[in-house]
């Protein structure tokens, strides 16, 4: 707690503002577009971080995260059409409200219920990743082994869609991060005699082929798609009567937030579900959700919001995802040469108060900019697929050839595109495939290391307080759904 | 009768081969056979050098976890059928021919041929026909692209007709 200060000194940098300026604009342009989001813009900008220093790359990275997952209800409360999955809650009631007339005043609550709920969960960020990460102190191998396999059926569990398919995208994205020399014996696995696979898969390829490629073909199948908009005029600070009717349900949405967005999962598309499903279940007039209740804004805005800073927390104590944009945060930090872990709050706390710090700006100057600038925000949906997509399409090429400058890898890109466009068509979300990647070399390089130390008997698992407590856990969450189901 | 109930069970059955569930599973358990075989190919580290697990062991596991996890998908969808997905229309087709024309185009012409082929294409089927905006989007947006990254990101292209005008 005593580099508490350091969480200001964002404010007297001036490159850290720019670049939290541009970052937030950037974050709102992509939760605006409908199929981008600050997953996919994420890692179209990584290649452009390479420019910046670590903490000026991270910060971007944030900022973006946390415009973006605003920026989404922009989108669900004019079109309908959420802007970023976690903002699928926030159309069910801001576009009716909108219809009757009020879309400043639906904006207006997204707007302030999103920043009361990002800063709520930044302060659970700057309180509880010390703490988790001063617990991870006593993690050896096996326990860092349990968490993971722990943070991968927590996924499958609460994800979105069916569970055992959730474990089938994450067992396929823990299987890409095999292919390549053995890391132990430098076997070659999966390289099929292409050399440049014996480095293995990289992650740019696989995250923009899954989210800008398929959703590239996915917007194919709807080119005859009709929005119908409804007008802004401005956007209305919420009057005395809706912070009354709303204040219980935001600090609701906030704590349910954080919470989920703490677990691995799919941060804030749960939170907004849960949370707009909790302020329906305590309010007084749950009959109004759905037909432009106030509170329903204010419930799924405010918990979608939390999760960002909740997902941080096992990212940077632990680095472990909380969420697929924390994945690609994560990979910033392992590019800029930045290990997360609890050695990171011991040895660079400048550098982590530095993203809460950025992350608490970041959370005003979208209300600033979501405030006056959500009307021209809007007209940026009004660019059309049919000259967007191609243009996103080149980015993404140019993008993920830049980093090992690798044509390899823009073949693995369309590749993953594909396979991407065709999970998501039969029911297979494409998050655990990323989180599989990134966690993969952890599970498989602490299980080999594991065994190891155990001279290969898998009973001393159980031996480790621990790592049996996190497996005892796995198997709670893999009998949640069941448990749900029979209920 | 005993034949036209066989015949109408023959259809069912046969029907349930059309099923997207069906189709979806077949193919996962197909690769990832496929995959497993290859695990066997996997060189093995001599005992004396080994510690811990094999490196095949490991993929091998998630191999035999992925189908076993897929047949049960399959026969949850016995009783819960998948729901069913709509045709994909030509726009789908031709966006997917693109992407072999990008490849085809970067590899043995140019990169940002290729791109710039690419984005006519789909500009113009996904319904394009003004010719100031698929210049724009095909000629003067790569460009940019190729300008930024060269000159900030100091990256190299790909050589091709196009990108060796410019490196000379």
């Amino acid at each position: 707690m005593e580099n508490l200060g350091l969480i200001f000194a964002p404010l007297f940098s001036y490159k850290l503002l720019i670049v939290l300026f541009f970052g937030t604009i950037f974050g709102l342009i992509l939760g605006v577009l409908p199929g981008l989001g600050p997953t996919t813009g994420g890692a179209l900008i990584l290649p452009f971080t390479m420019t910046l220093d670590p903490l000026s790359a991270i910060v971007l990275l944030t900022a973006i995260y946390c415009a973006g997952t605003y920026g989404g209800a922009i989108t669900a409360i004019l079109i309908n059409t959420p802007g970023t999955p976690a903002a699928a809650a926030t159309c069910l009631d801001g576009y009716p409200l909108a219809q009757k007339g009020e879309a400043g005043r639906a904006l207006g609550m997204a707007t302030v219920s999103s920043v009361i709920g990002g800063i709520a969960s930044v302060v659970v960020l700057i309180f509880f990743a010390p703490l988790l990460a001063n617990l991870a102190y006593e993690f050896g191998q096996p326990e860092y082994f349990a968490l993971a396999i722990f943070g991968l059926t927590m996924l499958a569990s609460i994800g979105e869609g069916s569970p055992i398919k959730n474990l089938i995208a994450g067992a396929f994205g823990i299987l890409i991060s095999t292919v390549g020399k053995d890391f132990m014996t430098s076997i070659d696995r999966f390289t099929f005699g292409i050399n440049e696979l014996t480095e293995g898969i990289g992650f740019i390829p696989v995250v923009v082929g899954l989210f800008a490629i398929s959703e590239m073909l996915t917007q194919s199948t709807l080119i005859n798609q009709i929005f119908n908009r409804v007008a802004l005029k401005a956007v209305k600070l919420p009057s005395i009567d809706d912070y009354k009717k709303t204040w219980k349900t935001i600090i609701r949405s906030s704590g349910i937030g954080s919470f989920i967005g703490v677990l691995p999962a799919e941060g804030g598309t749960v939170a907004s579900l849960i949370g707009y499903a909790e302020a329906k279940r305590w309010s007084k007039k749950p009959e109004d959700f759905g037909k432009g209740s106030i509170e329903g804004i204010a419930g799924a805005e405010a918990a979608n919001n939390a999760a960002t800073g909740g997902a941080m927390v096992p990212t940077l104590a632990l680095g472990i995802p909380g969420s697929a944009t924390t994945a690609v945060i994560l990979t910033g930090l392992i590019i800029h040469g930045v290990r997360p872990g609890p050695d990171l709050f011991r040895e660079q706390p400048e550098f982590l108060y530095g993203i809460f710090g950025s992350m608490l700006i970041a959370n005003i100057l979208f209300f600033v900019l979501g405030f006056f600038g959500a009307k021209i925000f809007a007209r940026i949906t009004l660019v059309p697929n049919k000259l967007l997509w191609p243009m996103i399409f080149a980015v993404s090429v140019c993008g993920t050839y830049s980093l090992n400058q690798s044509i390899i890898d823009v073949w693995l890109m369309l590749l993953f595109g594909v396979i991407g466009f065709f999970m998501r068509r039969y029911g297979f979300s494409v998050v655990p495939v990323i989180i599989g990647l990134i966690l993969g070399e952890l599970v498989e390089g602490t299980l080999r290391q594991s065994l190891v130390i155990f001279d290969g008997n898998w009973l001393m698992f159980l031996q480790r307080p621990i790592a049996l407590t996190f497996f005892v856990l796995s198997l709670i969450a893999l009998s949640f759904p069941l448990i749900k189901r029979k209920k | 009768m005993n034949d036209v109930h066989n015949e109408k069970g023959t259809n069912k059955s046969l029907s349930l081969f059309f099923k997207s569930s069906f189709i979806v599973s077949a193919v996962i358990i197909v690769i990832s056979s496929i995959l497993l075989y290859f695990t066997f190919t996997f060189d093995i580290v001599p005992p004396i050098l080994n510690r811990g697990i094999q490196p095949a062991t490991f993929p091998k596991a998630l191999l035999i976890l992925i189908i076993a996890l897929t047949l049960l998908t399959y026969f949850i969808s016995l009783k819960k059928p998948w729901k069913n997905e709509k045709k994909l229309p030509n726009s789908f087709y031709i966006t997917l021919l693109s992407f072999v024309v990008f490849i085809t185009v970067s590899k043995f012409l140019d990169f940002f041929l290729g791109i710039a082929l690419l984005s006519i294409i789909v500009s113009y089927f996904w319904g394009e026909r003004r010719a100031t905006y698929l210049i724009m989007v095909s000629i003067i947006f790569p460009l940019i692209v190729f300008v930024f990254f060269e000159t900030i990101l100091g990256l190299r292209f790909p050589p091709g007709i196009i990108t060796n005008l410019y490196y000379g």
